[in-house]
């Protein structure tokens, strides 16, 4: 399946009318959200290329999150590790903290352009949950945010910060109590109130349209990093690496890199306790095609189909399935796509705080582990940026439980 | 395709001027050996037709009753080809009625698009309802259900446009499931002349009977629907009640049929 050189260098990287990236992605769903699925479509189709939205959107990531985010050579972890040059995509700088706002920016205008009064989301650690109650408070939309009834007790912080903001946070005690079932609750919600609701999706994961306009909303992260890699160091990186749980900010950096094929491009996914293990979350490293959350793509299942539990250190990277467009850059062989273990992403979290003065996040941290690898292979005069996708202030309470540190 | 079981029992509902029953239990909830003497029961209190859920864990598009049936079952042990083994064995002693499985497509995929639909021949199972293909996203499945026989019911919904319903009417085989409401299975408020208004209008498209379901839980609720539609299809009320009975699980299939006759009685009131 996979395709040559100049195949990559040709393809336009978009999915097809009905969603599909090659075999993946789709609207797998019930004809309950089929009509939903289609208004959003329609109005996304209309709104991407409409100046005064387009305008309004890059306003907000100027002002309110403070885009751009600064490129930054990490010049003593370079140095330590004796490879390629490191820089990291700052977007742990942005308001709220992460990646997630470039998004939730994007859905909530859609929203608040499509009429919707009300937005919901879900959310694993939190993050996603805050940056769309960040956004609906500045909007007025009412938000209402399902999260896992687990991750409610693991991540209170996020929980509060999220009530602050004016939402309403939804335990939900079904399943496995963590974010594919907070995702389930959120599409029965939406089902039920479709016509003053809009669905704030946080990754590229779950029917069309929604992968690709999530990827496109967190897009801007790649186009940043052409003009400011160039001005930088005179040209594009040598590779690229992110994290992947759902895998929007991995995608937002590649995409706009997948033509330029002499840029390599490397997903991280949370290896767990080992791939060997079946305590990981690493669909596209071990996992098989199927369908879930209404898209065909790779993810984690028994052998009788039912949906696996996984296990990641990293609450936003503990999903079973992915965006079904890293399926395809796996597929066609554009992307490459590795693991980082529990314990990698532990020693990467802490080096890069003390090395650098930057605390990343867990989700971040597994990028950063194998940034440390892939640099150690590669030349000093070549260079390689990791997103650092998300800042790890929220992350200390788990790191400290952990080496056993009571922080209370 | 003409002479399988759906059709016959339809076109002799119609010939004597009824409407279909229609019960839907999840396969294996909350034990494996519960369900062919449900299924048994259900027929004897009057059913039609036998829809079966295949247990998934992470049914999205069902409500959390359905989803804790879905979760027992998976707990009891219930596989795919467990669901189809209870099939084969409601089969030894009834060969008419027809059985429908329901279900999402991750499981069917595991096991295997055209394995699955060679068991599903082979154990007598009559139709499929796949609750997250839509008939654009028709693959495998649908070829190796068609050449074995095997009707494939699609959804139908209130926002569903005409556009879809010509396609939806294209697809579906055996009946057409009207989803009565917005909102996920088990929801509670159910508008019986919206609902007639709405049926009028799909038969315009629609060739095969329509059944409804979503939102019925009394014998009134099921006489109601059944003035204009061509069957009722009761689900969440019964998975409810297995749920209730879950530590006395032999009491089950009579609890069931204790639901199921009052909604044949009124029906057949109508008739």
């Amino acid at each position: 399946m996979a395709l040559t050189e100049h195949e990559l260098r040709s393809l336009d990287y978009e999915p097809d009318a009905g969603g599909h990236f090659g075999d993946y992605g789709g609207r797998y769903v019930s004809e309950t959200l089929m009509a939903a699925l289609s208004e959003l479509d329609q109005n996304y189709q209309k709104l991407k290329n409409d100046p005064d939205f387009q305008r309004e959107f890059d306003a907000d990531l100027a002002s309110f999150v403070g885009r751009p985010s600064p490129l930054y050579h990490a010049d003593r972890w370079s140095k330590a590790i004796g490879g390629a040059q490191i820089y990291f995509k700052r977007e742990d700088l942005n308001h709220t903290g992460a990646h997630k706002v470039n998004n939730t920016i994007g859905q909530a205008l859609l929203a608040k352009y499509s009429g919707k009064p009300r937005v919901i989301a879900e959310t694993g650690a939190g993050q996603h949950g805050v940056a769309s109650a960040t956004v609906a408070a500045r909007l007025g939309l009412e938000c209402v945010v399902y999260m896992g009834a687990d991750d409610v007790e693991r991540q209170s912080p996020n929980v509060y910060r999220m009530k602050l903001l004016g939402a309403k946070v939804v335990p939900v005690e079904s399943g496995s109590r963590t974010l594919k079932d907070a995702l389930n609750e959120a599409m029965r919600d939406w089902v039920t109130n479709v016509d003053d609701t809009f669905y704030i999706i946080g990754t590229v994961a779950g029917p069309a349209p929604y992968p690709q306009l999530v990827r496109d909303f967190n897009a801007v992260v790649g186009r940043e990093l052409k003009w400011q890699s160039k001005e930088l160091f005179g040209k594009y990186p040598d590779a690229l690496v992110a994290c992947v749980g759902g895998g929007s900010n991995a995608i937002g950096m590649f995409y706009p890199f997948l033509r330029d094929t002499e840029v390599a491009v490397y997903g991280v996914e949370a290896a767990g306790r080992g791939l060997s293990t079946n305590e990981h979350a690493a669909p596209l490293c071990s996992g098989r095609p199927g369908v879930l959350h209404g898209a065909k793509t790779y993810l984690m299942d028994n052998s009788d189909g039912q949906i696996a539990h996984t296990h990641s250190v990293s609450a936003g990277l503990d999903y079973p399935g992915v965006g079904p467009e890293h399926a395809y850059l796996k597929d066609i062989g554009r992307a490459n796509y590795v693991g980082a273990t529990d314990e990698e992403a532990l020693a990467a979290f802490h080096e890069v705080s003390q090395v650098e003065g930057i605390i990343p996040a867990l989700e971040t941290a597994h990028a950063l582990a194998y940034t440390k690898k892939l640099a150690a292979t590669m030349r000093p005069d070549q260079t390689v940026v990791c997103n650092m996708s998300g800042r790890g202030d929220k992350d200390i309470f788990t790191v400290a439980k952990m080496e056993g540190i009571s922080l209370t | 395709m003409s002479s399988n079981r759906i059709q016959q029992r339809m076109d002799q509902l119609k010939a004597s001027g009824r409407k279909a029953l229609i019960p839907y239990i999840v396969a294996g909830d909350p034990a494996p050996d519960v369900t062919v003497p449900a299924m048994h029961a259900m027929v004897e209190a009057g059913a039609d037709i036998i829809e079966l859920g295949m247990p998934f864990s992470d049914p999205f598009a069902d409500g959390p009753v359905n989803q804790r049936g879905a979760e027992r079952a998976i707990a009891s042990g219930m596989t795919l080809r467990g669901v189809l083994d209870a099939v084969s064995e409601f089969r030894e002693t009834d060969q008419d009625t027809p059985v429908v499985l329901m279900g999402y497509l991750n499981p069917l995929i595991a096991m295997g698009e055209v394995a699955f639909c060679d068991g599903c021949q082979a154990s007598g199972v009559d139709g499929l309802l796949i609750v997250d293909m839509p008939p654009e996203e028709e693959g495998s499945l649908v070829q190796a259900a068609k050449s074995r026989g095997l009707d494939l019911i699609y959804l139908a919904a209130p926002t569903t446009t005409d556009a879809r319903l010509a396609i939806i009417g294209q697809a579906t085989s055996g009946y057409l499931y009207y989803v009565s409401l917005k909102g996920i299975t088990g929801s509670s408020k159910l508008d019986t002349t919206e609902v007639s208004k709405r049926i009028e209008h799909m038969r315009q498209h629609i060739s095969v009977p329509i059944c409804v379901g979503f939102g019925i839980r009394t014998a009134e609720d099921a006489a109601a629907i059944s003035s204009t539609a061509d069957g009722s299809i009761v689900g969440s009320v019964l998975v409810s009640q297995v749920e209730a009975l879950v530590n006395e699980p032999t009491k089950i299939p009579e609890a069931l049929q204790s639901i199921l006759k009052p909604m044949r009685d009124a029906m057949d009131a109508n008739a």
